[in-house]
């Protein structure tokens, strides 16, 4: 080993020390914790007096609220309808691409990958431009319910579900698998249940729970197209009721949270809890 | 497990091409039934692309693969009923040992008791039917390909199809496995393909070895037809070692260093040749001889193989007994043997 090489090495493994690690963690954990503080400890404020009250939250479980807030809880099951409908378009459209792709066509996964990055460098406001014409054909084709809106979320979602997927891919050798099921007798339907599916659950439902996250968190296209859904509905009532938008913002990242929890819980198989 | 009927198996005039490479180039093969075949040969010589053409993963262009006497060129591989064994680790992760043999048998729809019983019957055959309820990455490197074997032959496959399944083992056992894999093959009587690069490996195991070089077959031949005739330099230079020695090639016999050695098969036209000398027909020659200086000599346990450098400073390779020992630096003579060799004509 050459000197460079070795003190390359050595520069390498140097770590940060215990204390600039702490403060690294500490200033990470604030930046994400004190809005979220911010916010909780702002629905439990009770006007500007400065008190603190739980009228906020209870009142949401009101038969009144129930009657008031109508359009957010519409705009709640627009929402579930649309990552439904997007999360089905990434497992019906965007796997077996990939996984064709893989196996079938390996010079286009260069191709692929650049397609499925696109989305994330045009602005949300750009995209809606070039969709309304779309749109208007959408509409007379399947009509202007709402959920037609997740084929526009299928493709915002593209980036990240693309590369929770490929992440997944990489890590096991699709091609060997599906040739060694195939030599036992497999048809190319049980190759992929039986074999490759089980062994990309991990992707899939991180793609699925991050589409449903995107979703979810999503203002600028569902405004512009005129859909309600809940971030749209969130900020018509916070012009009212700044304290149940609040709350809902809340409970959204919440739910948010909870997907990301089970996607390392549901991700994990049989085989990695037999290492436990 | 039963011991299964092996089926014949025949490759004629088989073509694969991929653009404007040609993968194999009309390649014939007949393999008999049981008969356990090595496809030898340098990386790019076509030999995972015929093996492959015989399982169904590669379409061939054009000519026939016959097994037991049916056309299966045009059939997919899951209705081939073939067993094959990878190069990289194909074990299913997300499956025990014992749920990756019962797979096949899934598929063919194998009762359950039936399936389970087999299952364990084909690991124990390999050694493993303690290990059944291992996962992948709970095994050792050897016993995931011994798992795979055990997958490989649960179905009772009419071939077996080896894709070079010791090349990610270490040397210790590797040896271990390719004996078992030798064995278990007598045993159950099945044809078997083995794909490798290393010959020492196919010398070991095959009833036949086909040498292959650009797509198509060079020689095939019983392990020791290939080490003491090869039908052609390529072969003498891959099969074994040889020492590649400038002679002169005249009345059907080659010139080297003096020597006059016979050769083997149709000689080219006389005139400056390269001839193929195995280091066991080199000889040390006491006070007699053409002379040498010692280069370096090395223990190989049950010989000892020294490389001298003559006047011209050409280096010989020549394989002696443990006994005698010779240092670096050291004078001596050496003599050729009377064995035919391989010769090529010299550019």
């Amino acid at each position: 080993m050459s000197r460079r090489e070795v003190s390359t090495a050595v520069r390498m493994g140097t770590e940060p020390t215990k204390l600039v690690r702490r403060v690294i963690l500490i200033t990470i954990a604030l930046i994400f914790a004190v809005p979220i503080l911010a916010t909780i400890q702002f629905t439990f404020r009770d006007g500007l007096a400065g008190d603190l009250t739980l009228d906020h939250w209870t009142g949401l479980f009101t038969p009144d609220a129930a009657r008031t807030y109508r359009g957010l809880f519409t705009a709640i099951g627009n929402s579930f309808l649309l990552a439904a409908v997007t999360v089905g378009i990434v497992l019906v459209v965007l796997l077996p691409t990939i996984v064709l792709v893989h196996l079938q066509f390996p010079r286009l996964k260069r191709v692929l990958e650049f397609i499925c990055i696109i989305p994330i460098t045009v602005p949300a406001i750009v995209l809606v431009v070039g969709l309304a014409p779309v749109y208007s054909i959408v509409v007379k084709v399947f009509g202007g319910s709402v959920w037609t809106l997740a084929f526009a979320y299928g493709i915002t979602v593209l980036p990240y579900a693309y590369r929770a997927i490929r992440s997944n891919v990489d890590a096991i050798d699709l091609v060997t698998l599906s040739e060694a099921a195939r030599s036992l007798g497999a048809n190319w339907l049980l190759v992929l249940l039986r074999v490759l599916l089980p062994n990309l659950r991990r992707g899939i439902l991180s793609a699925a729970f991050i589409s449903v996250a995107v979703v979810l968190g999503e203002f600028t296209i569902a405004s512009l197209l005129n859909r309600v859904n809940l971030q749209t509905a969130l900020l018509q009532v916070s012009q009212s009721d700044p304290y149940v938008a609040a709350i809902f913002a809340l409970l959204a990242l919440a739910f948010a949270f909870i997907l990301l929890l089970l996607i390392g819980r549901l991700g994990s198989s049989r085989r990695d809890r037999s290492n436990a | 497990m039963t011991t299964t009927s092996g089926a014949t198996v025949e490759l004629k005039n088989v073509v694969k091409t991929y653009g404007s490479h040609s993968a194999l180039t009309g390649i014939d093969l007949a393999i008999a039934p049981g008969e356990f075949i090595a496809l030898l040969g340098p990386s790019g010589c076509g030999k995972t692309t015929a093996l492959r053409a015989l399982s169904g993963l590669e379409l061939i262009n054009s000519g026939s693969i016959l097994i037991d006497g049916e056309d299966v060129a045009a059939v997919p591989t899951n209705k081939r009923d073939i067993g094959m064994v990878f190069q990289s680790y194909s074990l299913f992760p997300h499956m025990t040992s014992i749920e990756n043999v019962e797979f096949g048998l899934r598929m063919r729809r194998v009762p359950t008791p039936e399936r389970k019983l087999r299952a364990l019957e084909a690991l124990e055959l390999v050694g493993l039917g303690h290990l059944s309820d291992r996962y992948a990455h709970q095994l050792s490197g050897g016993q995931q390909q011994r798992v795979a074997l055990a997958r490989a032959l649960v179905t009772r496959p009419r071939v077996l199809l080896l894709d070079e399944p010791l090349s990610a083992l270490d040397a210790k056992v590797r040896v271990q496995l390719r004996d078992q894999i030798r064995r278990i093959q007598t045993d159950l009587g099945i044809t078997t393909v083995f794909v490798t690069h290393d010959q020492e490996e196919a010398l070991a195991v095959a009833d036949r070895v086909a040498v292959m070089k650009d797509g198509r077959i060079e020689q095939i031949g019983t392990p020791e037809e290939l080490y003491t005739t090869p039908a052609s330099p390529f072969v003498a230079d891959f099969v074994g070692l040889s020492n590649r020695v400038d002679g002169e090639l005249r009345d059907g016999a080659v010139t080297v260093h003096g020597a006059k050695l016979p050769v083997l098969g149709t000689p080219p036209a006389p005139g400056p040749v390269t001839a193929y000398v195995r280091p066991e027909d080199v000889f040390f020659a006491p006070g007699d001889g053409i002379p040498a200086t010692v280069v370096v000599s090395s223990f190989l346990g049950s010989l000892r193989r020294t490389s001298v450098r003559l006047a011209d400073d050409s280096l010989l390779s020549v394989q002696h007994a443990v006994g005698e020992r010779y240092a670096p630096g050291d004078a001596v003579h050496v003599r050729f043997g009377v064995a035919p060799v391989a010769v090529r004509e010299r550019a």
